[in-house]
This record gives C-alpha cells, structure tokens and sequence, in this order.
C-alpha cells in the first residue's frame, strides 16, 4: 500500500468506528483526539481493526505513534508495504 | 507461579492428545475465550470477541439469557425481570457517555436500542419532593425552590461530577456520606439525593462508594432514564443476534461445575453434566464468590462477600393506564422519613419504609409504537435473603401476599391508590432471584468490593459483571465491554 492507500485505510476504519464524525475536514498534522471524540477504546479499536483487516500487527508500547493521520501512515508505511490494496 | 507455563502451550496437547481443531467427544474445539453467563455482560464481551475473529463460546446455566435483566412470559404476559429504566440515556448523535460508547464499541446503531426517554421522575419524602427530567436544569430548579441555602454548594457539585473522570480504586473507595457532607451540608437534601442513586445501584449497606455515586449521578441525574417500548427483550435480541451473526456459540442450559486448571492457569471448565470445554482464557460473570467456589479453593468463600441488599418487586396490571389515575410520573423513589434507611430489614422479611415505584407506560414512545396495552406499576422494596430463604413452601406462598400487599399500602401514600384497578399481579422475591440467577443472596447489585480489574488469582481467568464494575444494563455491557477489551484482546 502507498501512502495514500493507506490513509484511505485508516478513513475507513474511522468511519466505522465513530459513525457520527465529519471527516472531510480531517486536518492530517493534528491529533484525532483533538478532532475528534475518540477515547482509549476507540484507539484499541483502531488497531485491532488494522489487525482485523491487513493483518498488521501493533504492539501496545506503539500506540501513542497513532496520534494524528500523517503519524499514522508514516508508522504503518513499512509495516504495510507488502500489503494489497 | 515462576513455573507456569502460558495456557497456550498446555491446551493445545489435551488429555487425549488430538489435535485442537478436530477433537471430538466431551472436549470439542478449543475457544479463545470461555464466558460463563449469558447476561449483558457476557454477551457484549462476546460480541467484542467474535467480532475479532476469536472462537467464543458463552455458557449459561438457565434456559433463556439475561441474568439479572432477563424476561419472562406469565398468563400470556411479558414481563421484565429487572428493568425499570435504561440509564444513562443521552440523545442521538451525543458522542460523549458511556451509551454511545457502547453503540461504538458494539457496532450498533442509535436507533437499535429504540430508546423512550422517560417523562418526568420524583424523589418523595415526607412533605418534600424533588423532580427531575432527563435535563439536569429541571433538578437545580428544584433544589434552588425548596434548598434555596443549597443551590450554590449544589451547582458546584454538579460540576465536580460531571469533570470527574475514571477514579482511581483509592478515590473510589470515600465514603460518599461524608463527600457529601462537606459539598452539601443539609441532611435531608443528601438522604433525598442518596436514595435514588442507592436505589438503583448500591451493593453496600448505609453509605455508598463515592466513585459508585459519581457514576450513579451521572447516569441518572446527568444524563438520564429510558426504555425500549418492548422492555429488555429488545436489547436481549439483538445483542443475541449480532453475536450469533458474528459466529460466536451460545449454550443454554449448561451450568459450570468446575473450573479446570493445570499448573495454576484454566484450561477450561466441566460442565454439571459432566462434560468438558477448553478454552485459552474464561472470563465469568457468575460473581466473583461464585466465580471463586468453581475454582479449586480449599477454603470455601465467605457468601457475605457477594453482598446483601436484595429486593422484592410486586407488579401490579391494571385495567387502565396509570394516568387515567393520575399517576403520570415514570419513577418515584419514596421513603417515608427524612432518614434514610439502607440495610436489609433486621427483624422481619421486608422493609417497606422506602421503595421505587415505576410505570413502565410513562415514557415517551414513539408514536407508531403507542402506549403499552395494559397498565402497568412495579415496586421494588428491600428485602432479607436469608429470612425468606428460610421459609418453608407454605409460608413462602403466604408472605409473598402478605407482602405484596405491604409494599403496595406503602407505596400508595406517594401515588394515587391503584389497588382498585388491579387485574394481575406477580411478584419476585430474594429467593427468585438466586433460583435464576445463582447470584449469591439474591445480591441484586452484587458484592460491595468491586474488582475493577477483573483479575483473579488464576491469570487467565478473569471477571465481568456486576460483581467486577458498574450495575445496570448500561453498566454490564460496559463492564463486559472493558474487560473483553483489556484482558482478552491484546494478544
């Protein structure tokens, strides 16, 4: 997955864990927190999602790297790279 | 425990050395995870589990799910077993709470609950009375109305509460009473606050956890009562279905005898008919004494660990809408003297100085639904396990009337007298409520030390329910919820 792929990845998980949120104007260099109302739940949901569906595996001391969008895609980059779109 | 191994490498080689997958006979597949107790919280735990992909099994002892909020059918009526309200109710698309969360967590959408929101509550003692709506505004009216001297303290009340988040165990642990005393300072206004949240949620005798009160406030003060015009039955439903759909195995009528263990892990559970289920962790909702007897402990559990306040409820049909009696109030939590009582009863079988009466009719459902067809007033008062436990058939049968009829006498000096209208009644006591449960003394909202962290001594076997965290239905998926979600998921 390119980077792009993999942001549309993370916009789909988003979608389907909080229903409610505008994502449109997802400003990438800031915190979800800040954006949107996820707590550490949603977080968990986050990666077991990543799990659930790409088979990617993050462990829990790299969770704070799921901040924001741009950390996210650049975290998952090498760990997505070999996967299909 | 530096020689246990992790339970992986000890159920993947069972007793008779087949494979996993393809056992057959009284051990069958292996699960991911074993949930004893098919009741809110075991079912949301499951459906968390199975969404993930994991094998899960629940097991339930009775032949219908539900546990504590479970329902049943009596002269061709349906009945809830324990609801009165659904708390915490908030407004669709509210992001915050732990109802949405819920929603989120189980992938449910708003409208799936088909929340009533209630129409207007009262706290009634004698000569006073507070109301409250779902808005949190009609309260502080009201205690700026009738405690003028209060409503300062009581606003920064209000916020202290609604800015506290998840408590520590140590901050959990004040005594409310004294909390309270110091925010407030008026004796009756705290007894007249206390009874509700009390009423619908305190495993302890006289005082209440503080971190148990935030949370009860919240629910009910802060955000609110509802209901699903067709009671518990609908939540049941599809929290049933979503799990099933999600591959997770529910089996009725198979109580847990035992917990197996080897080498200090569970491995799984044997089953009262004798038969065995493997699984790489459990997670119980039984209770955690109840939880602790099915494990090999060679001293046996102290059962007042598991709490003492249960209830007796008396349902009363009548042959119209309770407002056509001019009973238009969905809950009123009575008491009958500016103190506030709440101990089991010490010398007879009930206590019926205080009390929640509740119309499931007066809620405000949605018009294509209507009214509920028959009118309906349920009361729930305080009762003593062990007093009608003791009794035998007989003079059960006698008292259940005896005392359907004195909580009734009670609650009818804060409501219109119903008693002329009564076509049905039924009625559960203590002792109902072991026999379907197996919870312990009847303990409605479960042991008075909660085990937040739903760890036991074994380290795979974990607790859920009303005995790990909070009480209601709410509260039970929340806690299953939490717990599926720290314990079970995370590897």
């Amino acid at each position: 997955m390119a980077p792009e792929e993999i942001r549309q990845a993370i916009i789909e998980i988003l979608e389907d864990i909080a229903p409610d949120e505008d994502l449109s104007n997802l400003d990438d260099s800031v915190s979800f927190r800040e954006q949107m109302e996820l707590d550490s739940m949603d977080f968990l949901d986050i990666v077991m999602e990543l799990r659930k569906r790409y088979r990617v595996q993050v462990p829990e001391e790299d969770y704070p790297q799921l901040a924001s969008m741009d950390s996210t895609v650049k975290y998952l980059e090498p760990k997505m790279v070999n996967v299909a779109v | 425990m530096s020689e246990a191994k992790s339970p992986d490498t000890l159920v993947t080689q069972p007793d008779r050395g087949h494979s996993p997958d393809t056992q057959t006979g009284d051990s069958g597949p292996i699960y991911d995870t074993i949930i004893i107790g098919a009741g809110m919280s075991g079912i949301a735990a499951g459906i968390r589990l199975a969404y993930y992909d994991q094998r899960v099994c629940i097991l339930e002892k009775h032949y219908t799910i539900g546990g504590l909020n479970s329902f049943y059918r009596l002269n061709k009526r349906d009945y809830d077993v324990g609801l009165h309200a659904v708390t915490n109710f908030t407004e669709k698309g509210a992001k915050k709470g732990p109802f949405s969360r819920i929603l989120r967590q189980l992938r449910f959408k708003w409208e799936d609950f088909a929340l009533a929101p209630q129409r207007r509550s009262r706290i009634a003692f004698p000569e006073i009375e507070l109301h409250f709506t779902n808005d949190i505004e009609q309260l502080t009216a009201e205690i700026g109305q009738k405690f003028p001297h209060c409503v300062d303290r009581w606003q920064r009340l209000v916020g202290s509460i609604t800015d506290y988040d998840d408590l520590d165990q140590a901050a959990f642990e004040i005594s409310a009473r004294q909390r309270l005393e110091e925010a407030l300072g008026d004796p009756l206004l705290i007894n007249m606050l206390l009874c509700p949240l009390m009423w619908y949620g305190n495993p302890r005798e006289h005082d209440m956890a503080w971190g148990q009160f935030c949370i009860m406030f919240r629910s009910i003060f802060l955000e609110g009562f509802a209901r699903p015009y067709r009671g518990v039955r609908l939540i049941l439903k599809n929290l049933i279905k979503k799990f099933r759909a999600l591959g997770g195995e529910l089996k009725l009528r198979h109580g847990v005898a035992k917990i197996l263990t080897e080498n200090g892990w569970a491995i799984g559970v044997e089953l009262e008919n004798g038969n065995r289920i493997y699984g790489k962790r459990i997670l119980s909702s039984a209770g955690l004494v109840e939880t602790l007897r099915m494990c090999d402990q060679t001293s046996e559990p102290d059962p007042r660990m598991a709490g003492q306040m249960s209830f007796i409820e008396s349902i009363s049909v009548l042959d119209r809408q309770p407002e056509e009696l001019g009973f238009a109030d969905t809950i009123v939590f009575f008491n009958d003297s500016p103190d506030f009582h709440w101990t089991p009863p010490a010398d007879e079988l009930c206590d019926v100085r205080t009390g929640v009466i509740c119309s499931p009719n007066n809620y405000d459902y949605d018009l294509q639904e209507g009214q509920l067809p028959e009118g309906i007033i349920r009361l729930t008062t305080i009762a003593s396990f062990d007093r009608w436990n003791k009794l035998d058939e007989a003079t059960y049968r006698r008292e259940k009337f005896r005392w359907y009829d004195r909580s009734v006498a009670s609650c009818v000096r804060f409501i219109p007298d119903f008693r002329p209208h009564v076509i049905d009644i039924d009625m559960f006591t203590p002792t109902t409520i072991r026999r379907f449960t197996w919870h312990e003394n009847g303990a409605v909202y479960g042991a008075p030390d909660k085990k937040l962290d739903g760890t036991t001594h074994i380290p795979n076997l974990f607790l859920c329910g009303t005995d790990q965290g909070f009480v209601g239905i709410i509260g039970a998926m929340m806690s299953g919820i939490s717990m599926a979600n720290q314990h079970c998921l995370k590897d």
